[in-house]
């Protein structure tokens, strides 16, 4: 405020009455609604012992059996992981993993060996896993432009820039950026050995492993569902790293360009720098047989994507799932501990305020 | 705000070349525009339409957190930092910028407004010789005006002729100086010859030369010169912009100073911009917090470089840097301010806004209350600051003026002493005979009596109508000894315009006594003596002044004698007196003695008669006198000195100074709240003592009172030593005793009570004592020996006295402080306190507008502090805890992913969560809790004084309290990250695709967080009003509304690059292991809370805590309390009673008990039963209600008012 003066104190009429006329007829005196006189009608809660014990001991109570619950359903599940990273020269990838860079031409393959000492069953999910790998970084998270993924012609064209340095190669790069040029590229492939050391190929499922909104909503072809991909992408190239360019990622028109499911499960990046992304599916046969039986298996790496220059690892994983996804004892164990932890402590508590606490609840306020 | 805006814009500010004397000629606009004075218009508003863009936002950006929040946005454009989207700093810092735009806006509309209203008032100039009517804002200096009755006056105004004889016009300067009595100014007797005459008043061409423009409101010099005649010009020929004329028909001025350079405007400085502790703590803490970002900052910057040259380098086959950027220290760098972006709410941006959205509300709710609205004067309170509410809830210091704030201002002729006899009766039975009905004095015979006189001593009137001389002499004087301006609307019904309610009062008395003061003319007053009409010529009147302390008249009486009459104060008079009148003297001033001992105020009366030769030659030098220059004033005293000399003492008057209604209790209870209360007043020593005994303030049980009024340095010093001995060698005993009976004799109430009524002083200094006191050397000690004492009275103080009394207490005792008073004198020390309270009384209006809160009555100040301040503070504090605590456990989660992301500055959540987190999802719920929170109710608050101390130590929130709820903030926000974090490690979906990726850890935390904040307010809201039921459901049901719509196809489609999220809030939550994870990080947030605030309250609960339980049980048990009402009430009150009677302390007591109001209570045993009974009735209520309540009496009792067992349980 700028100044203590005001007209209607220098009229003499204290502020807030209006005029002459009217200050006379109309009172002053404030309203009696009970907003006004902050008596709204209003529930007051207070933490007293009645209240708060019972909580400790309800929470403790359903914590427990979740936990539990949890726990198990989680142990249930099938799991199998194996690390075909090749750091160890034993290992039957060594010899890839050294030579290998993003340039070279020839493909270099390693077979890995593997039993499962239990049959798995139901569909089994076959994931490649990666750590190390800083798919959260800030540079890389950033650097996409989804409006040319979802089919956006001019995108296609001319890139966001926050795709740089991945923006253009001579001709605008599709799909631009440093996390499609970055994607992971081995090829997988499972094998049954019988116990008559016959291998049986595993039949593996491509499509069904990406969210049903990105396959199709926000990843979309140019050009429409039934364009010629080809034709499309004419005057982009295809990411640097890239051996084939986008629109021949995949045979199947319904998993081809960017709607190839690969590249979108590529695309969501993961949270934390250890992932596990979902690779293949092997669904279930029938009800009798389970999907994958005991036995050995081989797993052969078409091994193209490097991550020894930055001590990454690259894991193959079978799973099963249940009804909260697939195995993670943490939850169970978090569970079971918070519950218990309740629990003693709404003990502890009804000890305290038994012995300790009450005494001076006799509301001795001095007046 | 965090730096008050102090612009360069001042209404004050003059141009360099200042302006050394005024000519100004009338009618001639030609000449006067040579000097480029001000004009009549007035601007009091900052900016106009256009100019209101630039300049407001360029005060804004002067605050501090705004241009911060610039900064900001600057930083977020370069695109290596920017690690957040421009719009989540731009969204909220818009809010905030148009909040505050929108509201400065309104009050610079208003002041338009006003502006308008005032430049366009209608006024009379006369121009080309026509009276032409003329905007306010179009007159000029040199004009001539006409003013009619009961208009204001457009400027400061030369007058010239009015419609009375002799040129006198009346005016009412309430806007000036506040007071709202009468004043007379009289033209000169050339110009008032001018008259109304249009034509002469045209051809008027004379010029007044005088002072610059200034602010001093009772001074003028100046000179007009018209005909080759000079005339000196005075104050009492200024009619002043603000006054309003009165009782006259029209006058004629000449316009000397106008619009700006008015002497009104000259005084309205700039309000002085008052800041709350709170205030000052916050921005304390911003700044701490502010380092701690940048602390945050350096760490993650660090761990950037670290990680750079360990792991990013390998890792630039995805990562492709510049060349420029790849060194790992530059990218720390960037990191750094990557980092201070995204850590920015830290800081809270709406914290400014939404404490002063609190604050209007608070102020609000303040203007509402019905329970401080005084009906009789048709006057709410009123909250004129809205920026100190919550201070309002820890003050420990209240200075109070003592007449109109303590006391009514209503004057009443109590008793009086003639010629050595004593009218009136003895003060304690009046009450009674007040209370009993008896009738009063009969004035029947009196035709022109004011009804609502009241006397109760019938001899009096006898010895009148035995026209006594003396007595006749007696009421003579005070019917014409006056300065009172009559007014008699009808015959007979009189209404008299009193400078000072105590002259109305004596007047009155005459008037009834049958000595009627009917009319007066500049030279005459025409009284009715006993039903005949006398005329006296009146010859001069020697004013008051503080110095003089008197005043006089001199009159011719019809029989021509010459008489001087003299009332003023007794020291004065008594040195003034004939040597004759001693033996008289003596018993009047045990008179004198006796009326100020009951608190009565007075004034001795005096006569004399005049010598025709002297008095000529006197009335000579005092012609010469006025007529001078120089000096004047001290003139003119001498010549009133040399006359008023040699006088025959008549009596003395007293008046009674009612007390407020509820001041003692109020009182009381404030002091039960542990506030100290000072007076701080004007009056003497003896009438300020009265007060404090009849307010309780003082109490004969008190162990000493120490009266300090020496005269010099050395004296005063040694007197504040010796009582600080005095009180600190018994104190110590008492304490230890004190325990004593508090552990041993927990039944023994009484003896409990008695010991803190014991355990008292007073201190009372007197003004003199006082200047010596607050130099610099014993400021110290009268500190010390001020506060040791329970009630300290300062009399006979200046105004500035006043200031800087609590000028030191603020100084040096770093406690807050409230200023309550009514007059233009208690403005400094209104101006001065933390807090200054205008009681919108009598006196007019400049203390309420100094103030920062009004109120008409002294007891509205217990609610406004047990009540509204206790609810303010508690608000803010639980505000400012949850806020602080919401935008830690907000940000955090980024500083914890920073560990895992390669200390990249990735955020966690969606961008947009960011920019409507603080603004959307928690603002409301933090505003409906911070505006409608009570943790006690109203009746508990006033009762329970005591729960007003959390306040006073600073317990709710302070820089320990900051640290707790932040460290709350940084727990829930690990929580936040690691329990997701631990669960998303290798977590999928239930149809086996993945749900680890980036933007469902982002939504199951955001989700996560927006849930335990919601809890968390939930647990800090104490009163659950349907408004926080609707903002808090409201909040998360508007969260996950936008969460969904974000979220959505449709959204994507329009804008594919703005809303990457689609589909993740559907893939997301309607996994069950997800909302496991959710579950699960609330309790692990909530629920040690929750443990905590349990143990806490159960084993060592606050007052609070205790009163809200209480509340509840009442609550519970209401039904059983109402039919067991009257048996407990009935015990209560025996045993308060029967105590007190078989000690037989009350026995004195016991009779005057049922006089409700003790004011005039004229012995100290009276005063202090009364408090005792008070306290009584008050104990017995809440006793009456612990035995229904809990049964346990006895338990109370022993903590009852022991105040170390209090000091434990805020302590802990």
């Amino acid at each position: 405020m700028a100044s203590g003066y005001n007209a209607k104190e220098e009229d003499g009429h204290r502020a807030g009455a209006a005029g002459p006329g009217e200050s006379a007829s109309r009172s002053r005196k404030p309203d009696n609604t009970a907003f006004k006189q902050q008596r709204l009608p209003a529930w007051q809660p207070i933490l007293t012992a009645g209240t708060v014990l019972p909580a400790f001991f309800i929470i403790g109570l359903i914590f427990i059996p979740i936990g539990i619950g949890l726990y198990v359903t989680s142990n249930n599940i099938r799991e199998f992981e194996i690390d075909y990273t090749g750091t160890d020269p034993s290992s039957p990838c060594y010899n890839c993993s050294q030579t290998y860079s993003w340039n070279s031409t020839t493909l270099c393959t390693c077979t890995l060996t593997f039993s499962l000492n239990q049959p798995f069953e139901g569909n089994v999910f076959m994931y490649y896993g990666l750590s190390n790998f800083y798919q959260n970084h800030r540079r890389y998270v950033k650097s996409r432009d989804d409006s040319q993924l979802n089919g956006d012609l001019s995108s296609l064209k001319s890139p966001s820039k926050e795709c740089e340095p991945y923006h253009t190669n001579e001709k605008p790069i599709a799909p631009c950026g440093a996390i499609a040029n970055s994607m992971f590229n081995d090829t997988l492939e499972l094998f049954y050995i019988d116990p008559n050391e016959t291998r049986t190929p595993i039949p593996l499922m491509k499509k069904g492993i990406a969210w049903w909104t990105d396959k199709h909503v926000k990843f979309r072809n140019p050009g429409g569902s039934n364009a010629n991909l080809t034709a499309v992408f004419q005057g982009t190239t295809k990411p640097v790293n890239w051996r084939k360019p986008v629109y021949e990622l995949d045979s199947d028109p319904e998993n081809n360009g960017f709607i190839n499911e690969d590249l979108i499960v590529w695309m969501r990046t993961a949270a934390l720098p250890t992932f596990r992304k979902l690779y293949r599916i092997i669904q279930k046969k029938n009800n009798m047989t389970p999907t994958l039986p005991r036995g050995n298996y081989t797993l052969e790496v078409t091994y193209n994507y490097p991550v020894h220059s930055f001590e990454g690892r690259k894991r193959m994983i079978l799973s099963t799932i249940s009804w909260m996804g697939g195995k993670n004892p943490f939850l169970g164990i978090a569970y079971m501990t918070v519950g218990s932890i309740c629990f003693v402590l709404g003990v502890v508590l009804l000890f305290i305020h038994h012995k300790y606490g009450n005494r001076n609840n006799s509301s001795d306020i001095p007046s | 705000m965090l730096v008050p805006w102090r612009g360069f814009w001042n209404p004050r500010s003059k141009a360099p070349g200042q302006e050394e004397e005024r000519h100004v000629k009338a009618n001639d606009r030609d000449y006067n525009e040579r000097f480029t004075y001000a004009d009549n218009h007035i601007k009091t508003a900052k900016y106009t339409f256009y100019t209101f863009l630039p300049i407001n936002l360029f005060e804004q950006f002067q605050r501090f957190a705004n241009a911060y929040f610039l900064v900001l946005l600057i930083l977020q454009l370069i695109p290596e930092i920017s690690s957040l989207s421009w719009f989540t700093t731009i969204v909220p810092l818009v809010l905030v910028l148009t909040i505050t735009a929108v509201k400065d806006a309104t009050d610079d509309y208003f002041r338009h407004k006003s502006d308008q209203q005032v430049n366009t008032r209608q006024s009379q100039v006369l121009i080309k010789g026509k009276i032409q009517k003329e905007k306010w804002m179009n007159v000029r200096v040199g004009d001539i005006i006409k003013l009619e009755n009961n208009q204001f006056v457009a400027a400061d105004v030369l007058l010239l002729s009015s419609s009375e004889p002799y040129g006198l016009c009346y005016i009412e300067t309430a806007e000036l100086d506040g007071e709202t009595n009468l004043k007379v100014r009289q033209a000169l007797t050339v110009t008032s010859d001018l008259g109304a005459d249009v034509a002469k008043l045209a051809d008027f061409n004379g010029e007044v030369v005088c002072e610059p423009p200034n602010n001093k409101l009772d001074k003028f010099i100046g000179t007009l010169y018209w005909k080759d005649n000079k005339y000196s010009l005075d104050n009492e020929k200024m009619l002043l912009r603000g006054c309003m004329l009165r009782n006259t028909e029209w006058c004629f001025g000449m316009v000397i100073f106008a619009g700006l350079q008015t002497k009104l405007m000259q005084n309205c400085g700039r309000t002085k911009f008052k800041r709350t502790s709170i205030d000052r703590l916050m921005n304390t803490l911003v700044l701490w917090i502010f380092g701690f970002l940048i602390c945050m900052g350096i760490i993650l910057a660090i761990g950037n470089t670290i990680w750079e040259q360990r792991v990013g380098r390998n890792f630039w086959a995805y990562l492709l840097w510049d060349e420029l950027l790849s060194s790992a220290v530059f990218s720390g760098f960037l990191t750094f301010w990557s980092y201070i972006i995204i850590l920015n709410t830290v800081v809270p941006i709406s914290l400014y806004v939404s404490v002063e959205v609190l604050r209007l509300g608070h102020s609000y709710f303040i203007n509402w209350d019905r329970k401080m609205y005084y009906s009789r004067k048709d006057t709410p309170a009123e909250a004129r600051t809205t920026t100190l509410n919550e201070e309002l809830g820890q003050v420990e210091f209240i200075f109070s003026d003592k007449t109109g704030t303590l006391t009514q201002n209503i004057m009443v002729f109590s008793k009086c002493s003639i010629n050595g006899n004593t009218y009136g009766e003895n003060m304690l039975p009046i009450i009674f005979i007040d209370s009993q009905k008896t009738p009063c004095v009969d004035f029947s015979f009196n035709p022109l009596m004011d009804r609502k006189f009241r006397f109760h001593d019938s001899s009096l009137v006898e010895a009148i109508k035995l026209e006594e001389p003396l007595v006749q002499e007696f009421f003579r004087l005070l019917a014409l000894c006056h300065t009172v301006m009559p007014e008699e609307r009808s015959e007979g019904e009189l209404v008299y315009q009193a400078q000072s309610p105590d002259e109305g009062a004596l007047v009155t008395a005459a008037r009834n006594f049958g000595f009627v003061f009917r009319a007066r003319t500049p030279e005459t007053i025409t009284l009715y003596e006993m039903g005949q009409p006398v005329t006296y010529q009146l010859l001069a009147i020697l004013d008051f002044n503080n110095v003089r302390k008197r005043m006089s008249v001199i009159v011719r009486n019809p029989k021509g004698q010459l008489k001087l009459y003299s009332k003023g104060a007794d020291t004065i008079i008594f040195d003034r007196l004939e040597p004759a009148n001693e033996e008289l003297m003596y018993t009047t001033s045990e008179h004198l003695n006796e009326f100020a001992g009951e608190g009565l105020r007075t004034l001795a009366l005096a006569y004399k008669d005049l010598d025709e030769d002297m008095f000529d030659e006197w009335m000579k030098k005092l012609l010469f006198a006025s007529a001078a220059l120089e000096n004047r004033e001290e003139r003119l005293g001498a010549l009133y000195e040399e006359v008023e000399q040699g006088l025959m003492l008549l009596g003395a008057t007293a008046i009674e100074d009612k007390l407020q209604e509820g001041v003692p209790e109020t009182i009381s209870c404030l002091t039960l709240a542990n506030i100290k209360i000072w007076v701080l007043t004007g009056d003497k020593l003896e009438t300020a003592m009265n007060i404090g005994y009849s307010c309780n303030m003082l109490r004969d049980d008190m162990n000493e009172v120490f009266i300090i009024s020496s005269h010099t340095m050395l004296e005063v010093q040694q007197e504040l030593k010796n009582a600080k001995e005095r009180i600190m060698g018994p104190s110590r005993e008492r304490f230890s005793s004190s325990q004593d009976v508090g552990k041993t004799d927990m039944y023994a109430s009484d003896s409990v009570f008695e010991e803190t009524i014991i355990a008292e002083c007073a201190l009372i200094i007197n003004g003199h004592s006082l200047a010596h006191a607050l130099e610099a050397d014993l400021e110290q000690i009268l500190l010390d020996v001020a506060c040791l004492c329970k009630t300290v009275i300062c009399c006979r103080v200046t105004p500035l006295q006043k200031a800087q009394v609590v000028e030191l207490v603020k100084r040096h005792k770093r406690a807050v402080t409230l200023a309550i008073g009514d007059g233009a004198n208690d403005v400094s020390m209104i101006k001065t306190a933390h807090i200054g309270v205008g009681i919108s009384g009598q006196e007019g209006m400049q203390a309420v507008l100094a103030s920062d809160y009004s109120f008409a009555q002294f007891r509205y100040l217990q609610r406004l502090l047990l009540v509204h301040g206790r609810w303010s503070y508690h608000r803010m504090c639980n505000f400012l805890c949850y806020f602080f605590y919401k935008n830690f456990a907000f940000t955090l989660v980024h500083f914890w992913f920073g560990f895992l992301c390669g200390f990249s500055a990735q955020t966690v959540y969606d961008q947009w969560f960011i920019t409507l987190f603080n603004i959307v999802y928690t603002s409301l719920p933090v505003l409906a809790m911070g505006v409608f929170d009570q943790d006690v109710n109203e009746q508990y608050s006033l009762r329970y004084p005591n729960l007003y101390r959390p306040g006073q130590l600073n317990l709710l929130f302070n820089k320990r309290k900051f640290f707790t709820c932040t460290l709350q903030g940084v727990c829930t926000s690990f929580i936040l990250f690691f329990i997701p974090y631990g669960a998303f490690l290798c977590a999928v979906r239930d149809d086996g695709s993945h749900i680890s990726d980036q933007q469902s850890f982002a939504v199951t935390i955001a989700t996560s967080l927006v849930i335990v904040v919601s809890v968390q307010i939930g647990l800090d809201t104490n009163y659950w009003t349907a408004v926080n039921h609707f903002f808090i459901w409201g909040s998360l049901a508007v969260y996950f509304a936008i969460l969904f719509a974000m979220n959505s196809d449709g959204i994507f489609r329009i804008f594919p690059s703005q809303f990457p999220f689609v589909g993740t809030a559907r893939n997301a939550l309607n996994q069950k292991s997800v909302w496991l994870v959710i579950l699960l990080t609330t309790v692990v947030c909530i629920m040690p809370v929750v443990a905590m605030r349990f143990l806490k309250t159960d084993l060592h609960p606050t007052q609070t805590d205790k009163a809200s339980i209480r509340i509840k049980i009442t609550n519970l048990r209401r039904v059983r309390r109402t039919s067991s009402r009257r048996s407990a009430y009935a015990f209560a009150h025996q045993q308060g009673y029967g105590e007190l009677i078989t000690s037989g302390k009350n026995m004195k007591v016991h009779t005057s008990s049922t006089s409700a109001v003790p004011s005039s209570s004229p012995g100290r045993t009276h005063s202090s039963g009364n408090w005792i009974e008070n306290m009584l009735k008050k104990r017995g209520a809440v006793e009456a209600e612990e035995t229904m309540d809990s049964g346990v009496t006895e338990h109370i009792r022993a903590d009852e008012r022991s105040e170390d067992s209090l000091e434990t349980l805020y302590t802990h």
